[in-house]
């Protein structure tokens, strides 16, 4: 049951000039998120921006005593309302609604789980991975971005025992080029029967990039898209994903309420929209 | 104190409370149970029924403007018998008070969609959707028609003793002679505005920002013309008026009550807030209790022009 929370925030760290982690004091939202869920958040009751965005829950915080607090958003930069989460200072108000969507299916060993991420796709990863090492589930973060830089949270990665597969655009760091190359050889060097749960999160080229690559080794994706939303809850129908089931022909399905989680070899990629 | 708020919005069905749902802004209702108790809202009018499910619009089905968003979603939907069968049950059974927006290709689907509405259970009124516009056929073509609107409306009303509200479009002149030719033709009521035709356009690949290129704009952005369309249609017609259009809080809502309209229906704000409804009815009742009155019956129409002429003509407003 979602619930709206005025919520304070209690931290913003700058990652980037385009990167920033916001905390929010929202702790009966992260108490309850899944990983893969995501909060509908608006800053500000002006009616410009008007409609609220949606956001991946991307750490739940916890005090010393280890009692919830709130939780992070892992921010980009691209238009109004994320240029205002990039700017707010501590003490400030978002409105917060969550936590809302389908989440991840998390891996149980002796499954292992490999996390695609791509530039801010790395979101819904945080708390996968928290949930993964709870299970005790061998876990690989395989992260592609733009440059070295752009790499974030490597060291809470590590931390929670996942093993890291980098890429740059730039080659300033890994791979030179997209993360589906050390993905490739990592599904080549492993054998078909092992047991693996596949994740991923990006661009949508990298998405469906992954999610035929995987298939090609026999492989199911998990994808959690980014459709824009007008509600988060079910009521608009503006956040539909073209999705084949069984065979048959393709239907729209709701994101926010079907989703954002996804096997992707079902979702009808060409049918997205322009993103 | 405590005052009453129930409205009768004619054919017989009076409403707890003025606020609505808006169809389109709250799915077929079922999937504000968790957020919203259902029976508290005056009614809600479900997303806009074909005869047959239909697909809608490819994304991007929306985009966010001033003050506003366009929306061009093509009235995806489960179809009526669907409806009847999946969603009417849950929604008895949570006591919401139900308005069936409904939309066709042709007079005949509007009657037919209507007809089967009529042998159900838990419908308490029909909203004709005849100002959708999102669709190529039907919809706001019969809507932008004199004699679309009332022969639609004549045909629904041959074959249903439901409260009828035939859904007016605001992208016309003189949106009153629409509402005169709903009344003649058997409404019980109207409501109004559906959303203005409008478009938006990303300058960097110059590509409209819609799939459908054209799509209708909602929210505070079209409030002042709705409140404008109902008070004209007030002066024209004296069966009830449902008024919405970019209602964000109480004082938004007691405009429209205060131009005429006995209800309102709130459709984009639901979408920022989904916990809208009990704000509504508290600012509703403190607005009330503030100024001494009993029923929200006594604030509808009660519209002071006395320090004014007799407003406006459409001409003077030319000038
Ligand atoms: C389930 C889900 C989870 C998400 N999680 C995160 C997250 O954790 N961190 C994060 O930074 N972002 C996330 N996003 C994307 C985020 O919602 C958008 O970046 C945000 O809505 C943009 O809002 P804005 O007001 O800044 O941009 P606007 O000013 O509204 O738009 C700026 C430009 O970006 C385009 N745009 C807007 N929304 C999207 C979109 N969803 N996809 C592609 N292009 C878009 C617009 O067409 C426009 O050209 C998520 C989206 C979804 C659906
Ligand atoms: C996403 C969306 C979908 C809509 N779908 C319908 C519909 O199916 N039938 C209908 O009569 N009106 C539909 N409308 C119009 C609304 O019911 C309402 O008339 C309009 O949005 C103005 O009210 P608002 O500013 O409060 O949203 C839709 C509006 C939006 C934003
Ligand atoms: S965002 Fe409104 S239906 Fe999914």
């Amino acid at each position: 049951m979602p619930v709206d929370v005025d919520a304070t925030v209690l931290s913003n760290t700058r990652l980037s000039s385009d990167y920033n982690v916001l905390g929010l004091a929202a702790p009966a939202i992260a108490a309850a998120a899944e990983p893969g869920q995501f909060v509908m958040v608006k800053p500000g009751l002006g009616d410009h921006p008007l409609l609220r965005r949606p956001f991946s829950v991307f750490e739940v915080i916890e005090d010393d005593a280890g009692r919830v607090t709130g939780l992070s958003l892992l921010n980009k930069r691209i238009g109004v309302t994320t240029r205002t989460l990039f700017g707010l200072e501590p003490g400030a108000r978002v409105r917060c609604l969550g936590p809302l969507g389908r989440p991840f299916s998390p891996a149980a060993p002796p499954e292992r789980a490999w996390m695609v991420a791509g530039g801010v796709g790395l979101a819904p990863f945080h708390t996968l991975a928290v949930a993964l090492r709870a299970r005790g589930v061998e876990s690989t973060l395989f992260y592609g971005a733009r440059s070295a830089a752009e790499l974030f949270h490597l060291d809470a990665f590590r931390r929670l025992g996942v093993r890291l597969q980098l890429a740059t655009d730039d080659g300033s760091r890994g791979d030179h080029g997209l993360v589906a190359a050390p993905l490739e050889r990592a599904l080549r060097g492993l054998g078909p029967a092992a047991p693996l749960r596949l994740y991923a999160c990006g661009p949508t080229p990298m998405m469906r990039a992954v999610t035929d690559l995987a298939h090609a080794h026999g492989r199911r994706t998990e994808v959690s898209l980014e459709q824009v939303m007008g509600c988060g809850l079910g009521g608009c129908y503006s956040c539909v994903v073209p999705v084949r089931r069984n065979g048959g022909r393709p239907r729209f399905v709701r994101s926010c309420l079907d989703g954002p989680v996804f096997d992707g070899r079902t979702v009808v990629w060409d049918g997205l929209g322009a993103g | 104190m405590s005052v009453d708020l129930s409205v009768d919005i004619g054919g017989g069905l009076t409403l707890a409370n003025p606020f609505i749902a808006a169809s389109g802004c709250f799915g077929y209702g079922v999937e504000y149970a968790d957020v919203v108790d259902l029976s508290t809202l005056g009614a809600v009018a479900v997303k806009g029924l074909f005869l047959d499910e239909r697909e809608g619009h490819p994304p991007e089905r929306i985009v966010e403007t001033p003050s506003g968003m366009l929306n061009a979603i093509g009235l995806q939907g489960i179809g009526v018998r669907r409806f009847v069968a999946e969603k009417l049950p849950p929604l008895r059974e949570r006591g919401a008070v139900v308005m069936v927006n409904i939309c066709g290709s042709t007079i005949d689907e509007y009657a037919e969609v209507a007809r089967i509405l009529d042998d159900a259970e838990g419908v308490a009124a029909i909203e004709l959707n005849i100002s959708c516009p999102n669709i190529r056929k039907g919809g706001m073509m019969f809507g932008c028609s004199l004699a679309g609107t009332r022969d639609v409306v004549a045909a629904v009303r041959k074959v249903t003793r439901l409260p009828l509200v035939p859904k007016l479009t605001p992208n016309v002149t003189d949106v009153a002679a629409f509402a005169a030719a709903a009344r003649d033709a058997g409404a019980d009521a109207v409501s109004l505005v559906n959303t203005f035709l409008a478009m938006a356009i990303d300058v960097e690949t110059r590509r409209p920002r819609l799939s459908n290129v054209m799509g209708g704009l909602s929210g505070p952005a079209i409030r002042p013309i709705a409140v404008r369309m109902v008070h004209e249609c007030r002066r024209a017609v004296s069966i009830p008026l449902i008024g919405m259009g970019g209602i964000m809080n109480a004082d938004d809502a007691l405009e429209f009550l205060i131009a005429g309209a006995t209800a309102v229906q709130v459709g984009t704000a639901n979408f920022v807030d989904p916990f809208i409804w009990g704000k509504l009815t508290a600012g509703l009742t403190g607005y009330l209790e503030r100024h001494g009155m009993a029923a929200v019956t006594e604030v509808v129409g009660s519209l002071d022009l006395s320090t004014r002429d007799a407003g406006p003509t459409p001409e003077a407003a030319c000038s």
